[in-house]
């Protein structure tokens, strides 16, 4: 445990190097989450009536997912880890004395949690403040406050324990560009990244809200607004737990098989 | 230019090396601008109109932006990938060789998967075409032609004005993503769904509009003046400014010397 404590802190502290960069991603990130919101209020004003959720609950949505992007984002993933299958060194990661999926799946929950620290806040902040219809409220309760943090934290499980079967398959393609790009924008639009998981039409969300994928960022930006409470948020729970520990379990299961038949190429 | 066609023909020959890889990434793409597709169609079947434009209408938007911004980037991706030829020194073996700079930054890179894109966007042109309620006649057809044209030479020119940033700042600026990945992005429904402020932006600052909300009026017989029509033409002097920042940030330049 203390081995992960410190790969964990390694790659946390290494994150919050590049400041400049957060700021400059921070101005996009703005840009971008205003745009998302006038765009919904166009739709709002189309027909007030067919928004399946409030339009305060909408921008809520919208800024919770630009503060925490760098948690639920399914495309980002960890150069190191592939160009260590890629190059061999994974030969070197063997000789560790640490189990690798756990050091992996350390490594890239860390990498997430930095770049979320450094961006978070400010969004948070700033989008507290902002105006009247533009605003971030505040949750209605604190159990509400206390469900969201327990769901963001299974979802950076989901979501890292996705990227896992990723890194795994490239093991075998060994040329996976193609394969990740589906991969991480189908997961992404299914977790409710293009559209929140709402406004999907009837058939696509029943089908849309059992999959792994909403268990990533759709249930806890889905509490906190509360739109999702109650018992079903405990349920929604019990789904994420459920999702998480499939895909480790599968994620483990696999990298056993792969590293059984690993062959490095080269010297 | 029979220069450009060769370094073309290298660059196909070269990505046809791997067509495997080469076509699970033309794939890649496509369904990276097909779930924004499917993102909007799940809004307009929920809503069925957006500030008085129906789905073909948003489609007809949505399909010129995408054409115009992968046709950019197809042959832009030099610009995009800029910062990196700065950091590996690759710029200063450009520096001095007897061509164009611009060519060479061009002809550094294609990216030929672009093309799933691309058919995509033709495709769902196809679609919307006859549905948008367009009264065809050879204006409406060069209106067209000119949003796609203009479209794809100021998607370009932001690329453009993107790699002349990094000769400031040597590392990409991501602000400059929202005009570029923004423009597509937001591109897919009429810029005037944004409100009055990012119309003006939009018009004034970075002319995307010029190249998609005004010709679409036209098109749509909304309005009649030919200016609207050839308002894309306008969003050509934006070349003007992105030229000379190309120009300023060369006359800056220092080799990060690796």
């Amino acid at each position: 445990m203390r081995a992960y404590a410190a790969i964990f802190r390694m790659k946390f502290t290494g994150g919050l190097q590049y400041r400049a960069a957060a700021l400059a991603g921070l101005a996009t990130q703005f840009a971008w989450g205003f745009m998302e919101i006038l765009a919904f209020m166009a739709f709002h004003r189309a027909n007030p009536a067919a928004f399946p959720m409030s339009l305060s609950q909408t921008v809520s949505y919208i800024w919770l997912q630009q503060a925490f992007l760098a948690l639920f984002m399914t495309w980002f993933f960890d150069r190191d880890i592939f160009d260590a299958i890629l190059s061999g060194a994974i030969a070197y990661e063997l000789a560790r004395p640490a189990d690798l999926y756990g050091r992996w799946f350390c490594q890239s929950a860390a990498s997430r949690l930095s770049r979320a620290v450094l961006r978070c806040f400010p969004v948070l902040i700033i989008a507290c403040m902002l105006p009247g219809p533009f605003g971030l409220k505040a949750p209605e309760s604190l159990a509400q406050l206390g469900l969201f943090f327990l769901s963001m934290g299974l979802s950076l499980v989901v979501v890292v324990s996705f990227s896992m079967l990723i890194y795994i398959s490239a093991f075998h393609t060994l040329s996976p560009v193609g394969v990740r790009i589906m991969a991480a924008v189908a997961a992404d639009f299914l977790a409710g990244g293009t559209v929140p998981l709402p406004f999907f039409p009837a058939g696509f969300r029943q089908v849309a809200e059992l999959l792994p994928f909403a268990a990533m960022q759709n249930m806890p930006l889905r509490i906190y607004i509360g739109h999702i409470t109650g018992a079903d948020a405990l349920l929604g729970l019990g789904l994420q737990s459920f999702w998480a520990l499939a895909l480790i379990i599968w994620g483990r299961a696999l990298m056993k098989r792969a590293l059984g038949r690993v062959v490095v190429q080269g010297g | 230019m029979t220069l450009y066609f060769k370094y073309l023909a290298l660059h196909l020959k070269a990505q046809m090396q791997y067509k495997m890889s080469f076509a699970l990434t033309v794939l890649g793409q496509i369904l990276v601008s097909f779930t924004t597709l499917l993102g909007l169609w799940f809004m307009m079947t929920r809503f069925h109109s957006v500030a008085g434009f129906t789905l073909p209408q948003v489609l007809l938007c949505f399909a010129v932006m995408l054409m115009a911004f992968s046709l950019a980037e197809c042959f832009g991706r030099g610009f995009d990938l800029f910062p990196r030829m700065i950091a590996n020194g690759e710029f200063d073996r450009a520096l001095v060789r007897p061509r164009g700079l611009v060519f060479q930054v061009m002809a550094s890179q294609m990216e030929l998967t672009r093309i799933g894109r691309l058919v995509q966007a033709v495709a769902v042109l196809i679609y919307a075409l006859p549905r948008a309620g367009v009264l065809w006649g050879p204006d409406r057809v060069l209106t067209l032609v000119l949003m796609i044209l203009c479209g794809c030479l100021l998607f370009f020119c932001l690329f453009v004005v993107y790699a002349a940033f990094s000769f400031f700042t040597l590392e990409g600026l991501e602000f400059m993503n929202i005009f570029t990945d923004g423009g597509r992005e937001f591109g897919r429904y009429p810029f005037s769904i944004y409100g009055k402020e990012a119309l003006r932006l939009l018009t004034w600052f970075v002319p995307l509009a010029l190249v998609q909300y005004y010709p679409l009026l036209y098109l749509l017989g909304r309005e009649t003046s030919p200016f609207y029509m050839l308002s894309p033409l306008l969003a050509l002097l934006f070349a003007g400014p992105a030229w000379l920042l190309w120009r300023f940030g060369l006359s800056r330049y220092k080799s990060t010397g690796s």
